[in-house]
């Protein structure tokens, strides 16, 4: 990893704090703005779940242990289990399959 | 935060943010475990959690290189996702008034769990608690997480632990409340197909950065 990811990061995500509660303030932004930005997590947590669990080795779609544990962790994440416990019991049923296979 | 506890609207609130943190503690510690397996050091480990300070920026920045994407983007898909700091920060910007230096502080707290907390008080003055307690107590749980988790993280091998599974399950978790609106989920269904199926075509990372022209469901009113 290079610093140069690390500083560029560290100084972009400072700026979009500062820009949303210094520069911008209680300004109102126009309302399809508002409602675009509002829906970027979920567009991007959604992206990132699929690619961290099937794109991880490379230019292909990839099934192993990781989609076990995933898809443990969307069952308790439907059950409202705490975060704590989701993060937890994903990484176990990952190992423990991955130690079966 | 210790004057807070002598104040019993604020107890729950302290109680609260102390029990968040030690919870992103956990998310924190597999950070720097994951941080130095993607090949950053300790200090990079650390000075991207003190700097950044946004958990699903630098899982995703940090998912990217482990997964050999290049520099640019990890940065695109990171930054993206700090992009909703912003809108926070909008929301927060009325509630927290004050000199500039102690706004400059208070953007540098201004995350998921932080707005949340506040927005769950009534009164402007408990919102205005609520704010500092929970970014206080997240910012120190979260750093000291890294550290601890970088140091370990150099010595043990995260597969063997099914760590690399939690990024995606912490990110499952994260998704589920954005879920509740027809809106939030027709986003999420949408991001999701344009990334797998961009998966075979694009660089690593690429992807993640496409799925966001779902963003546009909420042009339509």
């Amino acid at each position: 990893m290079s610093w140069t990811l690390v500083v560029l990061l560290g100084a972009g995500a400072f700026g979009f704090k500062v820009l949303g509660l210094v520069v911008v303030g209680d300004r109102a932004l126009p309302p399809v703005l508002e409602r675009c930005l509002n829906l970027i997590p979920a567009a991007l947590i959604a992206a990132i779940v699929v690619h961290d669990t099937f794109g991880i080795g490379g230019q292909h779609l990839t099934i192993d242990a990781r989609a076990a544990g995933v898809g443990a962790a969307v069952v308790l994440a439907w059950k409202r289990t705490p975060f704590v416990l989701v993060v937890i019991v994903g990484s176990a049923v990952t190992a423990v399959v991955r130690a079966i296979a | 935060m210790i004057g807070a506890w002598g104040d019993p609207r604020l107890r729950p609130v302290v109680w609260a943010s102390l029990t968040l943190g030690s919870a992103v503690g956990v998310f924190g510690f597999v950070f720097g475990v994951a941080a130095v397996s993607a090949g950053a050091t300790v200090l990079q480990a650390c000075a991207m959690s003190l700097l950044v300070f946004t958990g699903a920026s630098q899982f995703s920045a940090v998912g990217v290189i482990a997964a050999g994407g290049s520099t640019a983007s990890a940065l695109g898909g990171a930054l993206l996702l700090a992009a909703r700091n912003g809108v926070y920060g909008l929301a927060m910007a009325r509630r927290l008034p004050g000199p500039l230096g102690r706004r400059l502080l208070a953007a540098q707290l201004t995350i998921d769990e932080s707005t949340a907390m506040s927005a769950a008080q009534d009164d402007p003055e408990a919102k205005r608690a609520a704010f500092w307690i929970t970014g206080i107590s997240v910012y120190f749980f979260w750093n000291t997480a890294t550290l601890l988790g970088a140091v370990v993280g150099t010595a043990i091998d995260p597969t063997k632990f099914g760590l690399d599974a939690a990024f995606p399950a912490g990110f499952v978790a994260m998704l589920w409340p954005l879920l509740r609106d027809a809106r939030g989920r027709l986003t999420a269904t949408l991001g999701a197909v344009i990334c797998v199926s961009l998966i075979p075509f694009l660089p690593v990372g690429v992807p993640i950065l496409c799925a966001a022209a779902a963003v546009l469901v909420g042009v339509r009113r």
